[in-house]
């Protein structure tokens, strides 16, 4: 098999507008899979609502499209009576760990053993570049034309303290990295969660940096610094940049060995 | 026979769900179904299957719906505000055609309202509580022994038909303690899901048969499965084509009420000679049961018509079994919501409505003495 066997050509091109770096994560996911050789028999992509949440329509596996915020809750419920399963949940910053913050969090506290990739452009491409929770604070979108006066989430944060046991950070410039990191991920027995910065020039980048997608992506080359490099670095200039890379691993019983041990003590 | 339990209509629910087959619980809790929840949590692990405690009934449903489609077959229990929290979701398992069984103890509402006391308010909520049209089962049991075995009707429908099933009962019903026969599983009809003839390759998951239903391939099965929330076409991609809308909203409503006489069941009392027919569901109808044996007593013509099947409206069998009655009485515990259909389809009829909203039942002297306005 290639990683083109778990991609439905037909239903390209892609539905993304143009710039959108969207089609380089759905790429390193069917990469990802092929490297793992993942049966799509015994794998199911899970989405939710918003542009990434489109992205079930490319992939040639079972598959989930519920309603916003949600995604990782019908995941939960797959998971569970079918442990064999591979589930993979796709889903963006305003899906993911806004409207789905709550479900988020108990989700990564219950080590669930999936993978969240979690695409976090900064605000709702799909409804027309509104602010999200993790648009950085003073942020443009078309709902605070004179910045946002929030603070934003960290994913990545959120997921290591909520008690994810596999976290990892990469952006569409540094392609390599986000395939090693999603294949181990979804390889890792337990809650995993990627978050990759995505570009939208459409909306984020045009408002905040008049920037195209191609400024956009040099901004994450110079953003994006390994999480080694970035450990070392002064508060100050940790302001500039955020880690990318492997930021957290454990090794902890997920739930369903966790529950089936349970099940054992009492039958 | 199977063995007589002295039980909670609530245990009687999730004893029911476990007979038919039930092995996820996804829920909240909430008062009054609480007891739902614990009796799953205790008994589940022990029939390999799983209870698991949501952050919320939203999370709760969207487990179900995505267990139910693991191949468990999947429920929750809730109550009024819960099932409120449930309705976004509950359109998921409508369009996306999964089966599950929502158990709603109702209490006294709106809102937080009368939290740990009785009502019947959310016949409408089960009906129309979703978004967008489509078509509802609802079971309304009225006794333990109802519970149990129309918990087990839910799961069979919900399975026959690709489609969520609301079993609908009341604070009251529900912690009502009665004898109740748990059949054994060999003495009970289980339906289970038409699953895929054709090949893999061929397999299209909103391809119906002849009955209006697609067969589901569970997820892990080698037929790809693709279960989709938005108006999809029968290969399960998005199509908003006014043509493709027309026809799966149709079809959807159709598989249903054009199924009526198989999923629409009454219970009639004493309605052979009555000249006047009570028509009621839930505790009500046990009310009205007896405020009937107490009028017959006293040599008026009553009779019950008590509603197992809420929605969709058995319309055709309560016209056949209240044709020689003069007049119908509506007893439940709103301000008219079921009556508002009773009176929908008897126009000709003069519908009088028996209500209280008090957080209390009504009881049967109650239901005589209203009795006493009808016309002789």
């Amino acid at each position: 098999m290639s990683y083109k066997d778990y991609i439905r050509e037909e239903k390209l091109p892609l539905m993304w507008c143009k710039g959108c770096s969207h089609g380089i994560t759905l790429a390193s996911i069917a990469r990802a899979m092929d490297t793992l050789k993942l049966d799509p028999e015994k794998t199911v992509v899970v989405t939710g609502i918003g542009c990434w949440g489109k992205s079930d329509d490319y992939f040639r596996t079972h598959v989930f499209h519920g309603t916003h915020g949600r995604a990782l809750s019908f995941a939960t419920g797959i998971k569970i009576p079918k442990e064999e399963l591979k589930v993979l949940v796709l889903m963006g910053d305003g899906d993911g760990t806004t409207i789905g913050g709550n479900h988020f969090l108990h989700t990564a506290r219950r080590n669930i053993d999936m993978t969240a990739i979690v695409t976090n452009n900064f605000n709702y491409g799909m409804t027309g570049g509104q602010y999200s929770s993790t648009s950085p604070e003073g942020s443009i979108t078309s709902t605070s034309k004179y910045g946002t006066a929030e603070k934003s989430i960290d994913i990545c944060d959120l997921a290591i303290t909520s008690g994810a046991t596999y976290v990892g950070r990469s952006t569409p410039y540094h392609v390599k990295q986000m395939d090693n990191l999603i294949a181990e991920a979804v390889d890792h027995k337990g809650f995993s969660m990627v978050e990759v910065t995505s570009l939208c020039p459409t909306y984020y980048g045009r408002y905040n940096y008049r920037a195209n997608s191609v400024d956009m992506m040099k901004m994450m080359k110079d953003q994006g610094v390994k999480k080694s490099k970035y450990d070392e670095l002064d508060e100050s200039k940790k302001k500039e940049c955020f880690p990318i890379g492997k930021l957290h691993q454990v090794e902890e019983e997920d739930f369903n060995t966790k529950y089936k041990k349970v099940k054992e003590s009492i039958n | 026979m199977g063995e007589v339990k002295f039980l909670q209509g609530n245990e009687a629910c999730a004893e029911g769900a476990i007979a038919a087959g039930g092995r996820f619980f996804g829920g909240y809790p909430i008062t009054p179904s609480s007891e739902i929840a614990a009796v799953a949590a205790a008994k589940l692990p022990k029939v390999d299957g799983c209870y698991l405690q949501l952050e919320d009934e939203i999370a709760s449903i969207a487990a179900v719906i995505g267990a139910s489609m693991s191949g468990a077959k999947s429920f929750t229990a809730t109550s009024g505000p819960g099932f409120s929290l449930m309705q976004e979701n509950l359109g998921v398992a409508v369009i996306g055609e999964v089966p599950c069984v929502i158990i709603n103890v109702s209490r006294g509402g709106p809102s937080t309202g009368l939290a740990t006391k009785q009502a019947q308010g959310d016949v409408m909520q089960t009906r129309w509580g979703t978004h967008g049209d489509h078509s509802i089962i609802v079971l309304a049991p009225s006794s333990v022994q109802e519970c149990f075995d129309l918990t087990v009707e839910a799961f069979n429908l919900s399975e026959k038909y690709r489609t969520p099933v609301i079993v609908l009962t009341d604070k009251t019903v529900g912690h009502l303690r009665e004898d109740v026969e748990i059949k054994k599983p060999e003495e009970l009809e289980i339906v289970d899901r038409k699953k895929p003839t054709c090949s893999p390759e061929e397999y299209k998951p909103y391809k119906p048969d002849t009955d209006m239903i697609p067969p589901i391939s569970n997820y892990g099965d080698p037929h790809l499965q693709r279960v989709n929330s938005s108006m999809h076409g029968e290969e399960g991609f998005l199509d908003m084509s006014p043509e493709n809308s027309q026809k799966v909203v149709q079809r959807l409503w159709d598989k249903i009420e054009k199924n009526i006489d198989d999923i629409g069941m009454i219970e009639t009392y004493h309605m052979d000679d009555a000249e006047t027919a009570i028509i009621s569901f839930g505790i009500s109808a046990r009310s009205s049961l007896q405020a009937v044996d107490k009028a017959r007593k006293e040599g008026q013509k009553i009779g019950l018509v008590q509603l197992k099947t809420l929605w969709p409206f058995p319309e055709d069998k309560i016209k056949e079994a209240v044709k020689d009655c003069s007049d119908l009485v509506v007893v439940e515990l709103n301000m008219g919501q079921l009556a508002l259909e009773v009176e929908r389809v008897f126009r000709d009829k003069d519908v009088l409505r028996i209500n209280k909203f008090s957080g209390e039942d009504i009881l049967p002297g109650e239901i005589l003495e209203k009795l006493k306005e009808v016309p002789s």
